[in-house]
């Protein structure tokens, strides 16, 4: 697992995409932060949090798309299927991979919050609670953007896939309130990410929104693992 | 140390192999030879855990690979047909991800260092694969597979693209590497089957065809009783001298191959020797015999005769048919 962390880091940030997504990452959350912070003399940077999501909704593909696609193109995959090393931790390394540089790009959110505390007293919880909440989500994002990639040869599209289950993900509840069947709508109501992520970002810490978003980004690492398992079979 | 039983592999209803057994001992270096399409690679996809057979088991020094998938590929180095490299990383780092990925307990460098002596990529270590030329792309793919000195190596076509020097250093390469590992390797190409292997498993259309050493298999194929003659005089003379000796059941006159000259092809009796009795009664007429051999089928004839059960295989039909086309075209 540590071979393949290593090398996909590597490849990060030999190719321009690392820096072209941290790039990214900043330029926005630097853009929100004075957008909706700075330049109306608010110390509530719930707004630039959000704002990221969506951000982050359409750029974290940008990060997972090469992943899988690019060894089923390359056919490197046979060196890695036929490595006596288990799937799950074949997939584990890849998503860690893209979670790191994610992080990276994420961090930076702390530093607008230490910023402000500066010129006014911060609300460290409310800061807390949103940077947990786009972490979550964003774990969520790189393995669904790893399972998609899984799925073709095609960089495109897999980044357009993920795009695609990222967008339905984050407007589940959306959905769910036109959906005249009760039943029907009270589930998908449940897995609405967009419902989870705002409680976070009020600052109330529930160990189930944790649980489901770790669980959530679970299934997709889940789901990775038997594509790769199930090209065996076919 | 390699066992491989009654393998079954279909892609959507048709099978890719049917049913093979075959055993590759350790310290022998095994040929998988058949044209392309006949199921080589599906065989050794399957032997390496990329995918799995339908039916049927394969054993990797006695551990089946659909039941303990990690350690069986603990013992195998698998360079594939075309060799799994990340073109961003230079041949070390390239190299070095391999020992990880693979979990390597050898002293790394020390280990390292050995492989590139032996497959000669000392000198472009610190260069990026993107940038290597073919025959450097293939040892890099090479080096990867015996990255941790795995028992068994299995190799798909290793020599395909070379240039004929490399195509050499290449076979030499296996054939050492053949002396303390068991080697399974594919080709099409029959002179380096026969160059390299102590064993040859012929597969055509996904089944096994022929299962034997090069030797053998060329003597079970042979026809002693065959003989290919030059002979000076007239052809019509001599097919009937020929034709009188007893035991000769057939003679063709084949192409002239000086003036007066021709080239007869001769079947005798099965097991009937009949070189002496040809010699004495040529010579009491008279006609000088200006070569004569007997027709042992060369692997490329047996390859032909049992993949298309034809000796001359396709290509005779193929020259028929141009001389068809040829006549026709007088003709007109």
């Amino acid at each position: 697992m540590t071979a393949i962390l290593k090398r996909e880091l590597s490849a990060y940030f030999k190719s321009p995409i690392g820096y072209v997504f941290i790039a990214v990452s900043f330029l926005f959350s630097g853009a929100f932060f004075w957008l909706f912070t700075l330049s109306v003399g608010s110390t509530d940077i719930s707004y630039v949090f959000l704002g990221m999501f969506y951000v982050y909704m359409i750029f974290v593909p940008v990060l997972t798309m090469r992943l899988m696609a690019d060894e089923n193109k390359l056919r490197t995959d046979q060196l890695l299927l036929t490595a006596p090393l288990g799937l799950m931790r074949l997939v584990m390394g890849k998503f860690l991979s893209a979670y790191i540089v994610f992080l990276i790009g994420d961090l930076v959110m702390l530093l607008y919050g230490v910023v402000l505390s500066f010129v006014a007293t911060v609300n460290w919880i409310l800061i807390l609670g949103n940077f947990v909440a786009l972490a979550l989500i964003g774990a969520v994002f790189v393995s669904a953007g790893l399972f998609v990639s899984s799925l073709t040869e095609s960089q495109m599209v897999a980044a357009i896939g993920s795009i695609a289950v990222n967008v339905a993900l984050a407007l589940i509840n959306i959905i769910a309130s036109v959906i005249p069947v009760k039943l029907i709508s009270d589930i998908l109501k449940t897995l609405s990410v967009f419902d989870r992520y705002n409680e976070f970002t009020t600052g109330i810490f529930s160990l189930n929104g944790v649980i489901f978003f770790l669980s959530m980004a679970f299934i997709f690492l889940f789901l990775t693992v038997r594509v790769l398992e199930r090209r065996r079979w076919a | 140390m390699i066992e491989v039983r009654n393998l079954t592999k279909s892609y959507g209803g048709k099978k890719a192999v049917n049913n093979i057994s075959f055993t590759a001992e350790e310290g022998q270096v095994l040929g998988f030879l058949g044209p392309n399409g006949a199921g080589k690679s599906t065989t050794m996809n399957i032997l390496t855990g990329y995918i799995s057979s339908n039916e049927g088991q394969a054993f990797i020094n006695g551990v089946d690979i659909l039941e303990d998938p990690i350690k069986a590929k603990s013992f195998i180095g698998y360079l594939p047909e075309q060799p799994p490299l990340y073109f961003d990383m230079t041949v070390d780092e390239y190299l070095s991800f391999v020992y990880g990925l693979k979990k390597c307990r050898l002293p790394k460098k020390s280990h390292l260092n050995e492989i590139c002596e032996i497959v000669k990529l000392t000198d472009v270590r610190k260069r990026l694969i993107k940038n290597l030329s073919k025959g450097y792309k293939q040892r890099v793919g090479f080096a990867q597979a015996l990255v941790g000195n795995p028992k068994v190596l299995i190799l798909d076509e290793p020599t395909v693209g070379l240039d004929p020097k490399q195509i050499i250093e290449i076979r030499t390469l296996i054939k050492r590497l053949g002396k303390n590992h068991t080697v399974i390797l594919s080709s099409h190409i029959l002179p380096e089957v026969q160059a390299v292997c102590d064993k040859i498993v012929v597969i055509n259309k996904g089944c096994i065809v022929a299962n034997g050493n090069a030797d053998t298999l060329a003597r079970s194929l042979s026809a002693d009783h065959k003989l290919v003659m030059q002979i000076e005089g007239g052809s019509d003379e001599i097919k009937k001298l020929l034709m009188s000796v007893s035991d000769i059941e057939r003679v063709f006159v084949g192409r002239q191959v000086d003036e007066r000259v021709w080239e007869y092809h001769i079947e005798a009796k099965e097991n009937a020797d009949v070189r002496r009795d040809i010699f004495r009664k040529l010579a009491a007429r008279g006609y000088p015999i200006l070569m004569m051999k007997s027709n042992e089928l060369s692997l490329e004839e047996v390859f032909l005769k049992l993949t298309t059960g034809d000796e001359y295989g396709g290509a005779e039909k193929i020259e028929d048919k141009l001389d068809a086309l040829g006549k026709a075209g007088e003709d007109k």
